[in-house]
Protein backbone atom coordinates (compact mmCIF):
# COMPACT_ATOMS: atom_id res chain seq x y z
CA UNK A 1 0.00 0.00 0.00
CA UNK A 2 2.91 2.34 0.71
CA UNK A 3 1.15 4.02 3.65
CA UNK A 4 1.62 1.27 6.22
CA UNK A 5 4.36 2.03 8.78
CA UNK A 6 4.54 -1.66 9.71
CA UNK A 7 5.39 -2.75 6.16
CA UNK A 8 7.85 0.14 5.93
CA UNK A 9 9.57 -0.97 9.15
CA UNK A 10 9.74 -4.57 7.91
CA UNK A 11 11.55 -3.33 4.77
CA UNK A 12 13.83 -1.13 6.88
CA UNK A 13 14.74 -4.04 9.20
CA UNK A 14 15.33 -6.39 6.30
CA UNK A 15 17.71 -3.85 4.78
CA UNK A 16 19.65 -3.08 7.96
CA UNK A 17 19.61 -6.50 9.69
CA UNK A 18 18.84 -8.95 6.86
CA UNK A 19 16.03 -10.51 8.92
CA UNK A 20 12.41 -10.87 7.95
CA UNK A 21 10.17 -9.48 10.67
CA UNK A 22 6.46 -10.20 10.87
CA UNK A 23 4.34 -7.73 12.79
CA UNK A 24 1.21 -9.18 14.34
CA UNK A 25 -1.37 -6.65 15.46
CA UNK A 26 -4.18 -6.60 17.96
CA UNK A 27 -6.37 -3.50 18.04
CA UNK A 28 -8.90 -2.40 20.61
CA UNK A 29 -9.80 0.26 23.15
CA UNK A 30 -6.77 1.41 25.14
CA UNK A 31 -7.97 0.30 28.56
CA UNK A 32 -9.12 -3.06 27.27
CA UNK A 33 -5.81 -3.73 25.50
CA UNK A 34 -3.82 -2.82 28.63
CA UNK A 35 -6.00 -5.23 30.60
CA UNK A 36 -5.34 -8.01 28.05
CA UNK A 37 -1.55 -7.50 28.26
CA UNK A 38 -1.74 -7.60 32.06
CA UNK A 39 -3.76 -10.82 31.80
CA UNK A 40 -1.12 -12.41 29.59
CA UNK A 41 -1.47 -11.22 25.99
CA UNK A 42 2.13 -11.66 24.80
CA UNK A 43 2.59 -8.22 23.23
CA UNK A 44 6.16 -7.06 22.58
CA UNK A 45 5.18 -3.42 22.12
CA UNK A 46 2.08 -1.46 23.05
CA UNK A 47 0.84 1.75 21.44
CA UNK A 48 -2.04 3.01 23.56
CA UNK A 49 -4.23 6.10 23.87
CA UNK A 50 -2.87 7.48 27.11
CA UNK A 51 0.06 7.16 29.48
CA UNK A 52 -2.23 6.07 32.29
CA UNK A 53 -2.84 2.74 30.57
CA UNK A 54 0.89 2.03 30.25
CA UNK A 55 1.35 3.05 33.88
CA UNK A 56 -1.11 0.26 34.63
CA UNK A 57 1.29 -2.23 32.99
CA UNK A 58 4.02 -1.06 35.37
CA UNK A 59 1.74 -1.15 38.37
CA UNK A 60 0.09 -4.55 37.81
CA UNK A 61 2.60 -7.21 36.99
CA UNK A 62 5.73 -5.06 36.43
CA UNK A 63 5.51 -5.56 32.68
CA UNK A 64 7.27 -2.28 31.92
CA UNK A 65 9.69 -0.30 34.12
CA UNK A 66 8.14 2.55 36.12
CA UNK A 67 10.20 5.11 34.19
CA UNK A 68 9.02 3.76 30.79
CA UNK A 69 8.05 7.23 29.62
CA UNK A 70 11.66 8.47 29.68
CA UNK A 71 12.95 5.59 27.50
CA UNK A 72 12.01 7.30 24.23
CA UNK A 73 11.96 10.95 23.09
CA UNK A 74 8.98 13.27 23.54
CA UNK A 75 7.63 11.43 26.58
CA UNK A 76 7.42 8.27 24.48
CA UNK A 77 4.81 9.59 22.09
CA UNK A 78 6.17 9.73 18.54
CA UNK A 79 3.11 11.53 17.18
CA UNK A 80 0.36 13.66 18.63
CA UNK A 81 -3.21 14.56 17.92
CA UNK A 82 -5.82 16.82 19.40
CA UNK A 83 -9.54 16.92 20.01
CA UNK A 84 -11.69 18.53 17.31
CA UNK A 85 -15.40 18.72 16.48
CA UNK A 86 -17.01 16.89 13.61
CA UNK A 87 -20.33 18.40 12.49
CA UNK A 88 -22.85 17.80 9.71
CA UNK A 89 -22.17 19.53 6.40
CA UNK A 90 -22.90 23.26 6.53
CA UNK A 91 -22.69 23.23 10.33
CA UNK A 92 -26.48 23.66 10.76
CA UNK A 93 -26.26 24.16 14.54
CA UNK A 94 -23.50 26.82 14.14
CA UNK A 95 -21.02 25.09 16.41
CA UNK A 96 -17.78 27.10 16.52
CA UNK A 97 -16.31 26.50 19.97
CA UNK A 98 -16.70 24.53 23.19
CA UNK A 99 -19.27 27.00 24.54
CA UNK A 100 -21.70 26.08 21.76
CA UNK A 101 -21.82 22.47 22.95
CA UNK A 102 -23.82 23.30 26.07
CA UNK A 103 -26.59 25.11 24.20
CA UNK A 104 -29.98 23.46 24.51
CA UNK A 105 -30.93 21.38 21.51
CA UNK A 106 -27.35 20.46 20.57
CA UNK A 107 -26.76 16.71 20.72
CA UNK A 108 -23.12 15.83 21.48
CA UNK A 109 -21.67 12.38 20.75
CA UNK A 110 -18.67 11.28 22.82
CA UNK A 111 -17.79 7.91 24.33
CA UNK A 112 -17.85 7.01 28.00
CA UNK A 113 -14.73 8.33 29.81
CA UNK A 114 -15.02 5.51 32.32
CA UNK A 115 -14.19 2.95 29.62
CA UNK A 116 -12.61 4.88 26.75
CA UNK A 117 -9.20 6.52 26.71
CA UNK A 118 -10.19 8.78 23.82
CA UNK A 119 -13.22 9.95 25.76
CA UNK A 120 -11.02 11.09 28.63
CA UNK A 121 -9.11 13.37 26.28
CA UNK A 122 -12.45 14.85 25.13
CA UNK A 123 -13.55 15.45 28.69
CA UNK A 124 -10.25 17.00 29.76
CA UNK A 125 -10.15 19.23 26.68
CA UNK A 126 -13.61 20.58 27.54
CA UNK A 127 -12.58 21.10 31.15
CA UNK A 128 -9.36 22.88 30.15
CA UNK A 129 -11.22 25.26 27.84
CA UNK A 130 -13.71 26.25 30.57
CA UNK A 131 -10.90 26.61 33.10
CA UNK A 132 -8.72 28.74 30.83
CA UNK A 133 -11.36 31.12 29.56
CA UNK A 134 -11.53 34.53 31.24
CA UNK A 135 -13.11 34.21 34.68
CA UNK A 136 -12.86 30.43 34.58
CA UNK A 137 -12.49 28.42 37.76
CA UNK A 138 -12.73 24.78 38.88
CA UNK A 139 -16.38 25.40 39.75
CA UNK A 140 -17.25 27.00 36.42
CA UNK A 141 -15.42 24.20 34.58
CA UNK A 142 -17.44 21.60 36.45
CA UNK A 143 -20.63 23.48 35.65
CA UNK A 144 -19.71 23.61 31.95
CA UNK A 145 -18.82 19.93 31.69
CA UNK A 146 -22.04 19.02 33.53
CA UNK A 147 -24.08 20.95 30.94
CA UNK A 148 -22.08 19.43 28.08
CA UNK A 149 -22.71 15.86 29.22
CA UNK A 150 -26.40 16.64 29.74
CA UNK A 151 -26.43 17.06 25.93
CA UNK A 152 -24.94 13.60 25.32
CA UNK A 153 -27.76 11.23 24.28
CA UNK A 154 -25.69 8.05 24.42
CA UNK A 155 -22.24 7.18 25.75
CA UNK A 156 -20.63 4.47 23.63
CA UNK A 157 -17.95 2.38 25.30
CA UNK A 158 -15.23 3.27 22.78
CA UNK A 159 -14.22 5.98 20.34
CA UNK A 160 -14.89 3.85 17.27
CA UNK A 161 -18.39 3.09 18.56
CA UNK A 162 -19.11 6.82 18.87
CA UNK A 163 -17.84 7.43 15.34
CA UNK A 164 -20.25 4.79 14.04
CA UNK A 165 -23.12 6.26 16.08
CA UNK A 166 -22.47 9.69 14.61
CA UNK A 167 -21.48 8.95 11.02
CA UNK A 168 -23.21 5.67 10.21
CA UNK A 169 -26.33 5.89 12.38
CA UNK A 170 -26.71 9.64 11.94
CA UNK A 171 -27.21 10.41 15.64
CA UNK A 172 -26.16 13.77 17.11
CA UNK A 173 -25.09 17.21 15.86
CA UNK A 174 -21.43 17.09 16.84
CA UNK A 175 -18.90 14.34 17.47
CA UNK A 176 -15.96 14.99 19.77
CA UNK A 177 -13.09 13.05 18.26
CA UNK A 178 -9.38 12.83 17.83
CA UNK A 179 -8.32 14.89 14.85
CA UNK A 180 -6.98 11.81 13.01
CA UNK A 181 -10.21 9.87 13.62
CA UNK A 182 -12.28 12.88 12.46
CA UNK A 183 -10.20 13.31 9.28
CA UNK A 184 -10.41 9.59 8.54
CA UNK A 185 -14.17 9.70 9.01
CA UNK A 186 -14.52 12.64 6.62
CA UNK A 187 -12.52 10.68 4.02
CA UNK A 188 -14.63 7.56 4.55
CA UNK A 189 -18.08 9.14 4.73
CA UNK A 190 -17.49 12.03 2.37
CA UNK A 191 -16.73 15.76 2.38
CA UNK A 192 -20.27 16.41 1.21
CA UNK A 193 -21.70 15.10 4.49
CA UNK A 194 -19.34 16.07 7.30
CA UNK A 195 -16.99 18.91 8.17
CA UNK A 196 -14.43 19.56 10.86
CA UNK A 197 -14.54 22.48 13.31
CA UNK A 198 -11.38 23.38 15.22
CA UNK A 199 -12.11 24.87 18.65
CA UNK A 200 -10.24 27.92 20.01
CA UNK A 201 -8.36 25.77 22.50
CA UNK A 202 -7.81 22.06 22.70
CA UNK A 203 -5.66 19.49 24.41
CA UNK A 204 -2.42 17.99 23.15
CA UNK A 205 -3.20 14.28 22.90
CA UNK A 206 0.01 12.31 23.25
CA UNK A 207 -0.62 8.62 22.55
CA UNK A 208 2.35 6.81 24.08
CA UNK A 209 4.28 3.70 23.01
CA UNK A 210 6.40 1.30 25.06
CA UNK A 211 8.32 -1.94 24.83
CA UNK A 212 6.77 -4.55 27.14
CA UNK A 213 10.04 -5.40 28.84
CA UNK A 214 8.88 -8.57 30.56
CA UNK A 215 7.54 -10.08 27.32
CA UNK A 216 10.50 -9.22 25.08
CA UNK A 217 12.87 -10.73 27.65
CA UNK A 218 10.98 -14.00 27.37
CA UNK A 219 10.72 -13.85 23.58
CA UNK A 220 14.23 -12.53 22.96
CA UNK A 221 12.75 -9.78 20.80
CA UNK A 222 14.05 -6.76 22.73
CA UNK A 223 16.28 -5.41 20.00
CA UNK A 224 13.72 -5.48 17.19
CA UNK A 225 10.95 -4.19 19.49
CA UNK A 226 13.03 -1.19 20.49
CA UNK A 227 14.07 -0.59 16.89
CA UNK A 228 10.41 -0.67 15.84
CA UNK A 229 9.46 2.09 18.26
CA UNK A 230 12.56 4.15 17.46
CA UNK A 231 11.71 3.80 13.78
CA UNK A 232 8.41 5.62 14.44
CA UNK A 233 10.48 8.78 15.07
CA UNK A 234 12.31 8.53 11.73
CA UNK A 235 11.55 10.89 8.88
CA UNK A 236 10.07 8.10 6.75
CA UNK A 237 7.70 6.94 9.49
CA UNK A 238 6.78 10.48 10.49
CA UNK A 239 5.63 11.13 6.93
CA UNK A 240 3.51 7.99 7.09
CA UNK A 241 1.87 8.88 10.41
CA UNK A 242 1.06 12.30 8.97
CA UNK A 243 -0.65 10.54 6.08
CA UNK A 244 -2.83 8.87 8.70
CA UNK A 245 -3.64 12.35 10.06
CA UNK A 246 -1.54 12.17 13.21
CA UNK A 247 0.57 15.27 13.84
CA UNK A 248 4.24 14.39 13.39
CA UNK A 249 6.82 15.32 16.05
CA UNK A 250 9.63 15.88 13.58
CA UNK A 251 9.89 19.60 12.76
CA UNK A 252 11.17 19.00 9.24
CA UNK A 253 8.12 16.88 8.40
CA UNK A 254 5.60 19.06 10.25
CA UNK A 255 6.82 22.24 8.52
CA UNK A 256 6.09 20.89 5.07
CA UNK A 257 2.55 19.94 6.11
CA UNK A 258 1.42 23.23 7.61
CA UNK A 259 -1.80 23.36 5.66
CA UNK A 260 -2.70 19.79 6.55
CA UNK A 261 -2.64 20.54 10.28
CA UNK A 262 -4.09 23.97 11.13
CA UNK A 263 -2.50 25.57 14.20
CA UNK A 264 -4.48 25.18 17.43
CA UNK A 265 -3.79 26.60 20.85
CA UNK A 266 -2.94 23.47 22.81
CA UNK A 267 -2.60 22.72 26.50
CA UNK A 268 -1.19 19.51 27.99
CA UNK A 269 -2.54 17.18 30.64
CA UNK A 270 0.59 17.81 32.71
CA UNK A 271 0.22 21.60 32.85
CA UNK A 272 -3.54 21.74 33.45
CA UNK A 273 -4.18 18.58 35.45
CA UNK A 274 -0.77 17.69 36.91
CA UNK A 275 -0.41 14.45 34.94
CA UNK A 276 -2.60 11.46 34.15
CA UNK A 277 -2.48 9.85 37.57
CA UNK A 278 -3.95 12.94 39.21
CA UNK A 279 -6.43 13.58 36.39
CA UNK A 280 -7.61 9.98 36.64
CA UNK A 281 -8.07 10.15 40.42
CA UNK A 282 -9.86 13.50 40.41
CA UNK A 283 -12.13 12.97 37.41
CA UNK A 284 -12.61 9.36 36.32
CA UNK A 285 -12.09 7.14 39.37
CA UNK A 286 -15.23 5.89 41.13
CA UNK A 287 -16.74 8.82 43.01
CA UNK A 288 -14.72 11.31 40.90
CA UNK A 289 -16.07 14.40 39.17
CA UNK A 290 -17.47 12.49 36.21
CA UNK A 291 -19.60 10.29 38.46
CA UNK A 292 -20.87 13.43 40.15
CA UNK A 293 -21.82 15.34 37.02
CA UNK A 294 -23.16 12.62 34.75
CA UNK A 295 -26.69 11.32 35.03
CA UNK A 296 -27.52 8.64 32.44
CA UNK A 297 -30.11 9.90 29.99
CA UNK A 298 -29.37 13.55 30.69
CA UNK A 299 -31.38 15.86 32.91
CA UNK B 1 -36.79 -32.39 32.81
CA UNK B 2 -38.58 -35.36 31.30
CA UNK B 3 -38.55 -36.87 27.88
CA UNK B 4 -42.16 -35.96 27.19
CA UNK B 5 -42.67 -33.31 24.57
CA UNK B 6 -38.96 -32.80 24.04
CA UNK B 7 -38.31 -35.50 21.49
CA UNK B 8 -38.08 -33.93 18.11
CA UNK B 9 -39.02 -37.21 16.46
CA UNK B 10 -42.51 -37.13 18.00
CA UNK B 11 -43.12 -33.67 16.65
CA UNK B 12 -42.06 -34.72 13.17
CA UNK B 13 -44.44 -37.66 13.14
CA UNK B 14 -47.48 -35.54 14.08
CA UNK B 15 -46.55 -32.65 11.82
CA UNK B 16 -48.09 -33.86 8.52
CA UNK B 17 -51.42 -34.55 10.23
CA UNK B 18 -51.57 -31.06 11.63
CA UNK B 19 -50.74 -29.56 8.28
CA UNK B 20 -53.61 -31.54 6.78
CA UNK B 21 -56.12 -30.20 9.31
CA UNK B 22 -55.02 -26.66 8.58
CA UNK B 23 -55.30 -27.21 4.86
CA UNK B 24 -58.85 -28.47 5.17
CA UNK B 25 -60.07 -25.38 7.05
CA UNK B 26 -58.55 -22.23 5.53
CA UNK B 27 -60.32 -19.84 7.88
CA UNK B 28 -59.52 -16.11 7.88
CA UNK B 29 -57.78 -16.58 11.23
CA UNK B 30 -55.45 -19.12 9.70
CA UNK B 31 -54.63 -16.74 6.85
CA UNK B 32 -54.04 -13.93 9.30
CA UNK B 33 -51.69 -16.07 11.36
CA UNK B 34 -49.79 -17.16 8.28
CA UNK B 35 -49.50 -13.55 7.13
CA UNK B 36 -48.18 -12.43 10.53
CA UNK B 37 -45.69 -15.26 10.68
CA UNK B 38 -44.54 -14.69 7.11
CA UNK B 39 -44.06 -10.95 7.52
CA UNK B 40 -42.25 -11.50 10.81
CA UNK B 41 -39.91 -14.00 9.16
CA UNK B 42 -39.42 -11.70 6.22
CA UNK B 43 -38.54 -8.75 8.42
CA UNK B 44 -36.35 -10.52 10.95
CA UNK B 45 -34.73 -13.30 8.91
CA UNK B 46 -34.94 -12.88 5.16
CA UNK B 47 -34.34 -9.13 4.99
CA UNK B 48 -31.20 -9.13 7.20
CA UNK B 49 -29.87 -12.14 5.29
CA UNK B 50 -30.41 -10.39 1.97
CA UNK B 51 -28.79 -7.25 3.40
CA UNK B 52 -25.67 -9.21 4.38
CA UNK B 53 -25.22 -10.58 0.86
CA UNK B 54 -26.15 -7.27 -0.76
CA UNK B 55 -23.52 -5.39 1.28
CA UNK B 56 -20.91 -8.03 0.50
CA UNK B 57 -21.59 -7.72 -3.21
CA UNK B 58 -22.10 -3.94 -3.15
CA UNK B 59 -18.94 -3.42 -5.21
CA UNK B 60 -19.29 -6.60 -7.21
CA UNK B 61 -18.11 -10.15 -6.78
CA UNK B 62 -14.41 -9.33 -7.33
CA UNK B 63 -13.81 -7.18 -4.21
CA UNK B 64 -15.83 -9.61 -2.07
CA UNK B 65 -13.70 -12.56 -3.21
CA UNK B 66 -10.53 -10.50 -2.80
CA UNK B 67 -11.55 -9.74 0.79
CA UNK B 68 -11.97 -13.45 1.48
CA UNK B 69 -8.64 -14.29 -0.17
CA UNK B 70 -6.87 -11.82 2.15
CA UNK B 71 -4.18 -13.45 4.33
CA UNK B 72 -5.75 -12.40 7.62
CA UNK B 73 -9.19 -13.59 6.53
CA UNK B 74 -7.83 -16.94 5.39
CA UNK B 75 -6.07 -17.33 8.71
CA UNK B 76 -9.34 -16.55 10.51
CA UNK B 77 -11.13 -19.17 8.42
CA UNK B 78 -8.40 -21.75 9.16
CA UNK B 79 -8.53 -21.02 12.89
CA UNK B 80 -12.33 -21.29 12.93
CA UNK B 81 -12.27 -24.62 11.10
CA UNK B 82 -9.57 -25.95 13.40
CA UNK B 83 -11.53 -24.90 16.47
CA UNK B 84 -14.59 -26.69 15.13
CA UNK B 85 -12.49 -29.77 14.32
CA UNK B 86 -11.34 -29.99 17.94
CA UNK B 87 -14.44 -28.79 19.81
CA UNK B 88 -16.96 -30.99 17.99
CA UNK B 89 -15.24 -34.38 18.59
CA UNK B 90 -14.68 -33.43 22.24
CA UNK B 91 -18.34 -32.65 22.63
CA UNK B 92 -19.38 -35.81 20.78
CA UNK B 93 -17.31 -37.90 23.19
CA UNK B 94 -18.66 -36.04 26.15
CA UNK B 95 -22.24 -35.99 24.89
CA UNK B 96 -22.26 -39.73 24.22
CA UNK B 97 -20.79 -40.55 27.62
CA UNK B 98 -23.14 -38.22 29.48
CA UNK B 99 -26.32 -39.24 27.69
CA UNK B 100 -25.42 -42.93 27.97
CA UNK B 101 -24.91 -42.56 31.71
CA UNK B 102 -28.06 -40.51 32.19
CA UNK B 103 -30.39 -42.54 29.98
CA UNK B 104 -29.26 -46.06 30.87
CA UNK B 105 -28.38 -45.86 34.56
CA UNK B 106 -29.90 -44.71 37.80
CA UNK B 107 -27.51 -42.97 40.16
CA UNK B 108 -27.52 -40.40 42.88
CA UNK B 109 -27.08 -36.81 41.67
CA UNK B 110 -28.43 -37.57 38.20
CA UNK B 111 -30.78 -34.61 38.00
CA UNK B 112 -27.96 -32.39 39.26
CA UNK B 113 -25.75 -33.65 36.44
CA UNK B 114 -28.51 -32.93 33.92
CA UNK B 115 -28.82 -29.34 35.07
CA UNK B 116 -25.04 -29.01 35.15
CA UNK B 117 -24.92 -29.95 31.47
CA UNK B 118 -27.26 -27.03 30.76
CA UNK B 119 -25.02 -24.58 32.61
CA UNK B 120 -23.15 -23.27 29.54
CA UNK B 121 -26.53 -22.29 28.05
CA UNK B 122 -27.55 -20.28 31.08
CA UNK B 123 -24.19 -18.58 31.69
CA UNK B 124 -23.51 -15.47 29.62
CA UNK B 125 -20.70 -16.13 27.10
CA UNK B 126 -18.79 -13.14 28.43
CA UNK B 127 -18.72 -14.70 31.87
CA UNK B 128 -17.66 -18.01 30.32
CA UNK B 129 -14.73 -16.22 28.65
CA UNK B 130 -13.75 -14.33 31.79
CA UNK B 131 -13.70 -17.58 33.76
CA UNK B 132 -10.93 -18.84 31.49
CA UNK B 133 -9.00 -15.57 31.82
CA UNK B 134 -9.28 -15.85 35.61
CA UNK B 135 -8.10 -19.47 35.50
CA UNK B 136 -5.42 -19.32 32.81
CA UNK B 137 -4.48 -15.61 32.65
CA UNK B 138 -1.00 -14.37 33.55
CA UNK B 139 -2.33 -13.45 36.97
CA UNK B 140 -4.82 -16.32 37.14
CA UNK B 141 -4.97 -19.48 39.22
CA UNK B 142 -3.21 -21.86 36.82
CA UNK B 143 -1.77 -19.39 34.29
CA UNK B 144 1.66 -18.71 35.87
CA UNK B 145 2.42 -22.42 36.36
CA UNK B 146 1.47 -23.23 32.76
CA UNK B 147 3.43 -20.23 31.46
CA UNK B 148 6.53 -21.62 33.18
CA UNK B 149 6.02 -24.78 31.11
CA UNK B 150 5.86 -22.57 28.02
CA UNK B 151 2.14 -23.15 27.56
CA UNK B 152 0.07 -20.11 26.68
CA UNK B 153 -3.67 -20.76 27.07
CA UNK B 154 -5.61 -17.49 27.00
CA UNK B 155 -4.97 -15.08 24.11
CA UNK B 156 -3.82 -18.13 22.16
CA UNK B 157 -5.42 -21.02 20.29
CA UNK B 158 -5.94 -23.34 23.31
CA UNK B 159 -8.05 -20.69 25.04
CA UNK B 160 -10.22 -20.23 21.96
CA UNK B 161 -10.77 -23.98 21.70
CA UNK B 162 -11.56 -24.23 25.42
CA UNK B 163 -14.06 -21.37 25.33
CA UNK B 164 -15.75 -22.76 22.22
CA UNK B 165 -15.94 -26.25 23.69
CA UNK B 166 -17.46 -24.80 26.85
CA UNK B 167 -20.27 -22.88 25.16
CA UNK B 168 -21.13 -25.75 22.78
CA UNK B 169 -20.91 -28.32 25.57
CA UNK B 170 -24.64 -29.12 25.97
CA UNK B 171 -25.58 -29.35 22.29
CA UNK B 172 -24.80 -33.02 21.59
CA UNK B 173 -25.83 -34.25 25.04
CA UNK B 174 -29.11 -32.31 24.94
CA UNK B 175 -29.91 -33.96 21.62
CA UNK B 176 -29.12 -37.50 22.76
CA UNK B 177 -30.48 -37.68 26.31
CA UNK B 178 -34.22 -37.46 25.44
CA UNK B 179 -33.71 -39.71 22.43
CA UNK B 180 -31.98 -42.42 24.45
CA UNK B 181 -34.51 -42.14 27.26
CA UNK B 182 -37.38 -42.54 24.82
CA UNK B 183 -35.81 -45.55 23.17
CA UNK B 184 -35.43 -47.45 26.39
CA UNK B 185 -33.01 -50.27 27.24
CA UNK B 186 -34.70 -53.42 25.92
CA UNK B 187 -32.53 -53.95 22.87
CA UNK B 188 -29.31 -53.32 24.76
CA UNK B 189 -30.43 -55.74 27.49
CA UNK B 190 -31.22 -58.36 24.86
CA UNK B 191 -27.80 -57.90 23.26
CA UNK B 192 -26.02 -58.28 26.56
CA UNK B 193 -28.10 -61.36 27.43
CA UNK B 194 -26.98 -62.85 24.10
CA UNK B 195 -23.37 -62.37 25.18
CA UNK B 196 -22.34 -59.10 23.51
CA UNK B 197 -19.70 -57.01 25.27
CA UNK B 198 -20.38 -53.41 26.32
CA UNK B 199 -18.51 -52.01 23.33
CA UNK B 200 -20.25 -54.37 20.88
CA UNK B 201 -23.62 -53.39 22.33
CA UNK B 202 -22.82 -49.73 21.92
CA UNK B 203 -21.47 -50.06 18.40
CA UNK B 204 -23.98 -52.55 16.97
CA UNK B 205 -27.16 -51.67 18.87
CA UNK B 206 -27.10 -48.19 20.42
CA UNK B 207 -25.15 -46.25 17.81
CA UNK B 208 -27.38 -47.21 14.87
CA UNK B 209 -30.43 -46.22 16.92
CA UNK B 210 -29.12 -42.77 17.78
CA UNK B 211 -27.04 -41.90 14.73
CA UNK B 212 -29.50 -39.38 13.28
CA UNK B 213 -29.88 -37.62 16.59
CA UNK B 214 -26.12 -37.65 16.96
CA UNK B 215 -25.58 -36.24 13.49
CA UNK B 216 -28.12 -33.54 14.22
CA UNK B 217 -26.30 -32.64 17.43
CA UNK B 218 -22.96 -32.56 15.61
CA UNK B 219 -24.32 -30.16 13.01
CA UNK B 220 -25.80 -27.84 15.62
CA UNK B 221 -22.57 -28.00 17.60
CA UNK B 222 -20.42 -27.22 14.56
CA UNK B 223 -22.64 -24.29 13.56
CA UNK B 224 -22.54 -22.79 17.03
CA UNK B 225 -18.78 -23.36 17.33
CA UNK B 226 -18.20 -21.47 14.09
CA UNK B 227 -20.39 -18.56 15.07
CA UNK B 228 -19.43 -18.13 18.71
CA UNK B 229 -18.48 -14.54 19.40
CA UNK B 230 -18.77 -13.52 23.05
CA UNK B 231 -16.68 -16.04 24.94
CA UNK B 232 -14.09 -16.26 22.18
CA UNK B 233 -13.82 -12.47 22.02
CA UNK B 234 -12.83 -12.36 25.69
CA UNK B 235 -10.07 -14.98 25.43
CA UNK B 236 -8.85 -14.27 21.90
CA UNK B 237 -6.55 -11.26 22.33
CA UNK B 238 -7.55 -10.32 18.75
CA UNK B 239 -4.09 -10.85 17.25
CA UNK B 240 -4.69 -10.58 13.51
CA UNK B 241 -3.55 -13.58 11.55
CA UNK B 242 -3.17 -15.61 14.73
CA UNK B 243 -6.03 -15.60 17.22
CA UNK B 244 -8.85 -14.11 15.19
CA UNK B 245 -11.80 -16.33 14.39
CA UNK B 246 -14.25 -15.50 11.60
CA UNK B 247 -16.86 -13.71 13.77
CA UNK B 248 -14.12 -11.63 15.42
CA UNK B 249 -12.65 -10.83 12.03
CA UNK B 250 -16.02 -9.54 10.85
CA UNK B 251 -16.03 -7.07 13.72
CA UNK B 252 -12.46 -5.95 13.02
CA UNK B 253 -13.17 -5.37 9.33
CA UNK B 254 -16.36 -3.48 10.17
CA UNK B 255 -14.56 -1.27 12.69
CA UNK B 256 -11.93 -0.54 10.05
CA UNK B 257 -14.65 0.77 7.69
CA UNK B 258 -14.06 -2.21 5.40
CA UNK B 259 -17.75 -2.93 4.88
CA UNK B 260 -17.34 -5.12 1.81
CA UNK B 261 -14.79 -7.27 3.63
CA UNK B 262 -16.86 -7.48 6.80
CA UNK B 263 -19.98 -8.55 4.95
CA UNK B 264 -18.09 -10.91 2.66
CA UNK B 265 -16.86 -12.85 5.70
CA UNK B 266 -20.30 -12.51 7.28
CA UNK B 267 -21.76 -14.03 4.08
CA UNK B 268 -19.50 -17.05 4.52
CA UNK B 269 -20.87 -17.48 8.04
CA UNK B 270 -24.40 -17.02 6.76
CA UNK B 271 -23.79 -19.64 4.08
CA UNK B 272 -22.66 -22.15 6.68
CA UNK B 273 -25.82 -21.35 8.63
CA UNK B 274 -27.91 -22.00 5.53
CA UNK B 275 -26.02 -25.24 4.93
CA UNK B 276 -26.77 -26.22 8.51
CA UNK B 277 -30.47 -25.56 7.93
CA UNK B 278 -30.36 -27.65 4.77
CA UNK B 279 -28.59 -30.50 6.52
CA UNK B 280 -31.07 -30.28 9.39
CA UNK B 281 -34.14 -30.59 7.21
CA UNK B 282 -32.49 -33.38 5.23
CA UNK B 283 -31.92 -35.29 8.45
CA UNK B 284 -35.43 -34.61 9.72
CA UNK B 285 -36.95 -35.76 6.45
CA UNK B 286 -34.80 -38.83 6.10
CA UNK B 287 -33.70 -39.79 9.59
CA UNK B 288 -36.83 -41.19 11.28
CA UNK B 289 -37.80 -43.35 8.29
CA UNK B 290 -34.37 -44.92 8.25
CA UNK B 291 -34.19 -45.53 11.97
CA UNK B 292 -37.77 -46.82 12.15
CA UNK B 293 -37.25 -49.22 9.24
Amino acid sequence: MGVDPNAAFARHWKKTHGQKVTIRQSHGGSGKQARAVIDGLEADVVTLALAYDIDALAEHGQLVPRDWQSKLPDRSSPYTSTIVFLVRKGNPKAIRDWGDLMKTGVLVVTPNPKTSGGARWNYLAAWAWALRKPGGSEASAEQFVRKLYANVPVLDSGARGSSTTFAQNGIGDVLLAWENEARLLVEQVGRDRLEIVIPSLSILAEPPVAVVTRNVERHGTGEVARAYLEYLYSEEAQRLVAKHFYRPRLESVARGLGRRFPPVQLVTVDEVFGGWQRAQRAHFADGGTFDRIYRPGGE
Amino acid sequence: MGSQGRTRRGAVVTDPERRETLARTPSPVAWLLVAIAASFLGLFLVLPLVAVFAQALAKGLGPALAAIADDETLSAIRLTLMTVAIAVPLNVGFGLAASWAIAKFEFCGKSFLVSLIDLPFSVSPVVAGLVFVLLFGARGLLGPALADQGLQVVFAVPGIVLATTFVTFPLVARELIPLMQAQGNEEEEAAITLGASGWQTFRRVTLPKIRWGLLYGVILCAARAMGEFGAVSVVSGHVRGETNTMPLHVEILYDGYDFVGAFAVASLLALTALATLGAKSWIEARGPRRSVA
